[in-house]
């Protein structure tokens, strides 16, 4: 654990918050695995495990106002920027009490007043519209930081390279997160990139880049505190590489026939929460009550997360062309 | 091609002076409105639409752009989001085609896919149609694919008024609009009354009136198929020209208001004719007029072909004045 670069956030009440934080989603996916295999959640749904400490570690570094972009692997990030869980939920069942009227279901999480800008489900597809509101911000002349978060998969793509350009070219505040998971679906990274040190992609771009082990909850934090700090202060772009895993399917249709169990196994005692709990328990700062006591408190939420769903109600077909267009167009003309 | 527009104290200009009139009345009028694309500054413009607007607005507000079609079309959409009007450029409808995934997967898509959380007040400008033998690559007229869109709005200024007036409204939409500005328009010129400004973008307007035959057209054709009535009318037959004006949503109203008057339609539509416009228009002339139709529907498209550079070839590729001519006179039965 790298904590000496985080101390003022050492408190005990954040660490605990942190593991939280991470205990809610592991447990909140693990719920939608269930409900997927009951058929109440169907679609594509991909599930963080493994990946837990780059959106706790990194949302906490940012402000309510910030603003996030986001990917189909977005439950994470939605619930840790406080997008009600129940909302969330209500979106994986397709209800529209859902946070996205149950229009776009796992992969589209969108909250407006979370500053939360929706998981966008084609792969690079963000990062242009992060590089955007980096834009506004700039012409507007205001002080946030806006985040967008994109896999390995997507440092392939053409709009990667484009926004990244953009980006530095224009000095615009943008904190790339690149959650390098090892592989774009099936494709390891080595197979599909000639250079696999990612963060030197955004060097070649003059964008200020870091690597973090992902896996590492305050590392996370610790990292992205100086990256949004350096975004808000110097108005230019920043890179943060947060190496990590993910210790399931890609989705739930995958086989996974391109890797190993060993491998999967090789990296499952580097998981962020057992780790970082046994690490608080280890220096003596918690308890094993109080994340039986914690845990039961997510268990409640979520409880109440999926009776929510359940309890909700199917948008009426009269309203399937609705909000295709805004219902009230300004008037035109002069 | 001259037209002439009611008012007073006209002034001449060409559709490029209108197009820049516009952008230059928008920008002065809203701060949070600016224009971005490839070669929008310093060049002027690949078509000199915005030439000198550089020098006028400054180089954040008039926004040179990388060769990144994606990435900066994706970045007016986020920039829209966060509460800017951007104007993006892109050179020609060929290379729109590197933007289709953010127009199509973002653009079009946020504001139904978030249940209305977001919406994406965006106006894409670009050049659309052959006709300067600019060959397979800068010629071709797509704009009926992006009419094939739910959640963007579509238009083709064909007059000088629609140039200086269409833009102004299309900024003051929630949703994105695209406007396709033919090659060949840019140079035509006429008058408009110094005061011009916003006109609407959700009616077709017949530019002729005639009993015999409705000729419904958008853009670069509707100067050809004026020319085409001309030609008809000196063989007795009045045409009917309907502008469309708006190719997504399309007037429904007025097309078959024509179609019912004249009960013979031909639809002249510069894209392919496999999966065009025309066939969409058509149609609907089928679905909500069938039983005023006294003949077939007839259309003229560009030929099925990549657009070919030799001046002979690009002309035969396309819907030319004496084809609409042959056209009408076969729904007519007077071939």
């Amino acid at each position: 654990m790298t904590v000496a670069a985080a101390k003022p956030h050492l408190s005990r009440e954040h660490m605990l918050d942190m593991l939280r934080q991470m205990i809610r989603i592991r447990r909140f996916e693990d719920k939608c695995a269930e409900l997927y295999t009951q058929e109440k959640i169907r679609g594509f749904m991909h599930l963080y495990d493994g990946e837990e400490a780059v959106a706790v570690g990194v949302i906490a570094a940012l402000e309510k106002r910030d603003r996030i972009v986001a990917t189909y692997r977005e439950h994470g990030q939605a619930l840790v920027r406080g997008v009600p869980m129940t909302s969330v939920m209500a979106e994986m069942y397709g209800k529209q009490e859902g946070c996205s009227r149950g229009r776009g279901g796992s992969m589209h999480l969108f909250n407006a007043a979370a500053n939360f800008y929706g998981g966008n489900a084609i792969v690079g597809g963000g990062l242009p519209l992060a590089v955007g509101l980096g834009l506004a911000s700039h012409m507007q002349g205001d002080d946030l930081v806006n985040a967008c978060f994109f896999g390995d998969g997507a440092v392939a793509e053409g709009e990667f390279h484009e926004s990244l350009n953009l980006a530095a070219l224009w000095q615009l505040p943008v904190l790339f997160v690149c959650e390098n998971n090892l592989y774009g679906m099936g494709t390891a990274l080595a197979i599909s990139e000639s250079e696999t040190d990612i963060h030197r992609k955004a060097e070649c771009y003059r964008i200020t880049s870091e690597i973090v082990d992902g896996m590492d909850v305050v590392a996370v934090e610790a990292a992205a505190r100086r990256a949004v700090q350096a975004v808000r202060d110097t108005r230019k772009p920043y890179f943060l590489e947060c190496r990590t895993y993910r210790l399931r399917a890609h989705s739930m249709f995958d086989p996974q026939l391109y890797r190993d169990k060993a491998e999967v196994d090789s990296w499952r005692p580097r998981e962020p929460i057992a780790r970082f709990q046994g690490w608080l328990e280890a220096n003596h700062m918690i308890h094993p009550d109080e994340v039986s006591r914690l845990t039961g408190e997510i268990d409640a939420e979520i409880e109440a997360a999926v009776a929510f769903a359940e309890a909700g109600t199917w948008e009426p077909v009269e309203q399937l062309s609705r909000f295709v267009y805004a219902d009230s167009v300004v008037p035109t003309g002069q | 091609m001259q037209q002439e527009l009611p008012g007073t104290d006209p002034i001449e200009l060409t559709y490029r002076e209108a197009v820049r009139a516009a952008l230059r009345d928008a920008l002065a009028r809203d701060k949070r409105v600016f224009l971005m694309g490839e070669d929008v500054g310093r060049y002027g413009g690949c078509y000199a639409v915005s030439h000198g607007l550089l020098a006028e607005f400054g180089p954040e507000r008039i926004r040179d752009t990388p060769l990144s079609e994606s990435g900066f079309t994706g970045a007016g959409i986020g920039a829209a989001m966060a509460g800017m009007r951007p104007i993006v450029e892109l050179m020609t409808v060929n290379f729109s085609l590197l933007a289709l995934d953010q127009i199509l997967n973002s653009a079009a898509t946020v504001r139904h896919m978030s249940g209305n959380q977001f919406g994406v007040p965006l106006v894409i400008r670009m050049a659309t149609g052959a006709g300067r033998q600019l060959a397979a690559q800068h010629s071709h007229s797509l704009e009926g694919w992006y009419a094939h869109i739910p959640g963007i709005k579509v238009l083709a200024p064909a007059t000088l008024e629609d140039a200086r007036g269409m833009l102004w409204t299309a900024l003051q939409e929630p949703d994105p609009v695209l406007i396709f500005e033919n090659v060949m328009l840019y140079n035509i010129s006429g008058k408009l009354p110094r005061d011009a400004g916003a006109v609407s973008i959700d009616k077709a307007v017949v530019r002729r009136w005639g009993s015999d035959v409705s000729l419904i057209t958008y853009g670069g054709s509707l100067w050809k198929t004026l020319e085409a009535a001309t030609a008809l009318a000196a063989e007795g037959i009045e045409a009917e020209v309907v502008d469309l004006r708006s190719l997504r949503p399309l007037d429904d109203v007025t097309i078959m208001a024509s179609v019912g008057k004249t009960r013979h339609a031909v639809v002249v539509d510069e894209g392919w004719r496999s999966g065009s416009l025309a066939a969409e228009i058509g149609m609907r002339i089928i679905e909500q007029a069938f039983w005023s139709l006294d003949a077939p529907i007839g259309r003229v498209c560009s030929e099925e072909v990549p657009i070919p550079y030799p001046r002979h070839l690009e002309n035969a590729a396309l819907p030319q004045a004496p084809k609409i001519v042959t056209a009408a006179k076969a729904a007519l039965g007077r071939a």
